[in-house]
């Protein structure tokens, strides 16, 4: 059972949101004591979600709550955006796959970064992708 | 038959102005130490002159009129130099609204026997007036923001200097977060200084960048693939802990590129490459 703690909504339409953002989710994963790599790791994770948001669907709305499971606390990022969508998920979740002549690893690799991910999309409509990284996880 | 109020605001040209001098002079938040009385008043004289001479019965209410261009021109101009004189809006905005009272001080002087004529006139004079006093505060912000992209602009710049570290090894650290602007800006740079100092290493350091995402990645494997194009080796140094576990997670493959964890093994792996020895002198000995 994951219950919601707090919850934060931040617009994301120009590159200087980006840097807001990440200031933002920073300072959520300071104040429930998460560590250092895995403050990076979601920081990194934010960014790949951010960036493929920005490049993709002009922009988004996300979603900072702190979340709380038993005795775990974490971070749940839900990036929310009304772009073209993702025709098919299982090649976009494969390594080395990219539409838009990039590494390809944005997404596979962020699902690798935190705990907790969920994808959906329809095309046309948009994509909400759902994280969770729990402060020692 | 009473005049029109344009003719009639065009007849009492002077009366208005010295009003509005008057209302600006008495005012509290005068600002003498901001702006001398003379060049207020002929501030205030351009601004009534454009105004009435402009004044016409049908342009009354619609400010997106071509004959009202000059005097918006000279508004923007006033806030402007306010605006680097160190007005603040709200300065700027009364600036406007005292004419405001004046042209009504006048209009109830010279409408005297007909309240209702009265009324409407003023709200037009009003809705007119409002318009512009809010094209100071588009224009105040206009300004604010041309300061704010300058100081981007020049933050962009000097964000990216490259360091001669030694004969033929040049350092390059990067502060802040890495996005295709930024990149190219680091790229030219890079790239124009190793053609001029005839570098051979090339020593990126990103101590200073908070997270490595595959973007950023992407844009550190071009810079490196550029440099090497160029006859020079890259080094990437100032690999934090957390950032190696971050990248292995992420999937990507780093192996291609010499990477170090600090900038000083970055330059003793130059030193090797270069075949450069440092020693500790022996002092000489005494005889």
């Amino acid at each position: 059972m994951v219950l919601s703690l707090s919850k934060d909504t931040v617009q994301v339409l120009k590159e200087q949101d980006v840097v807001f953002l990440k200031n933002r989710v920073k300072e959520v994963a300071v104040k429930i004591k998460m560590g250092l790599v895995n403050q990076t790791r979601l920081l990194t994770a934010a960014s790949e979600l951010v960036r493929n948001m920005m490049r993709y669907a002009n922009g988004g709305v996300c979603q900072i709550e702190v979340v709380s499971s038993g005795r775990n606390n974490g971070v749940r990022l839900i990036f929310t955006d009304k772009g073209p969508g993702i025709p098919d998920i299982t090649a976009a979740m494969r390594d080395g796959f990219s539409t838009g002549k990039s590494l390809g690893l944005g997404l596979p690799g962020t699902k690798r970064l935190v705990n907790e991910f969920d994808i959906k999309s329809k095309v046309g409509e948009g994509t909400t992708v759902t994280i969770i990284k729990w402060a020692n996880g | 038959m009473s005049l029109k109020t344009h003719q009639l605001l065009q007849k009492k040209k002077k009366n208005i102005l010295e009003l509005w001098m008057k209302n600006q002079l008495a005012d509290e938040g005068l600002r003498e130490d901001l702006i001398s009385n003379d060049e207020l008043r002929s501030q205030s004289e351009e601004l009534v002159d454009a105004l009435v001479s402009n004044l016409s019965s049908q342009n009354f209410t619609d400010l997106n009129s071509d004959e009202w261009s000059p005097v918006i021109e000279i508004l923007g101009g006033i806030a402007i130099t306010r605006a680097r004189q160190g007005f603040s809006p709200r300065e700027t905005g009364n600036f406007v609204f005292s004419l405001k009272e004046a042209l009504l001080e006048v209009l109830q002087q010279e409408i005297v026997n007909d309240p209702q004529h009265l009324f409407s006139e003023s709200l037009k004079i009003n809705r007119l007036m409002d318009n512009l006093s809010v094209v100071t505060f588009e224009t105040f912000i206009k300004g604010r923001e041309e300061v704010i992209l300058r100081q981007t602009d020049e933050i962009a710049e000097i964000s990216t200097p490259v360091i001669r570290v030694w004969d033929g090894i040049l350092a390059l650290p990067i502060i802040g977060t890495l996005d295709s602007a930024r990149t190219q800006i680091v790229m030219e740079n890079l790239l124009q200084e190793i053609v001029e100092t005839g570098s051979s290493i090339a020593i990126l350091d990103i101590s200073g960048v908070p997270a490595v995402d595959s973007l950023v990645a992407q844009h550190l494997i071009k810079t490196v693939s550029a440099t090497r194009l160029m006859g020079a080796e890259c080094i990437i140094s100032g690999i934090r802990p957390e950032i190696a576990q971050t990248v292995v997670h992420l999937g990507i493959d780093l192996s291609n590129i010499i990477t170090k964890a600090t900038l000083a093994s970055a330059l003793s792996h130059s030193f090797k490459l270069m075949k450069l020895e440092v020693r500790k002198s022996t002092p000489i000995a005494k005889f």
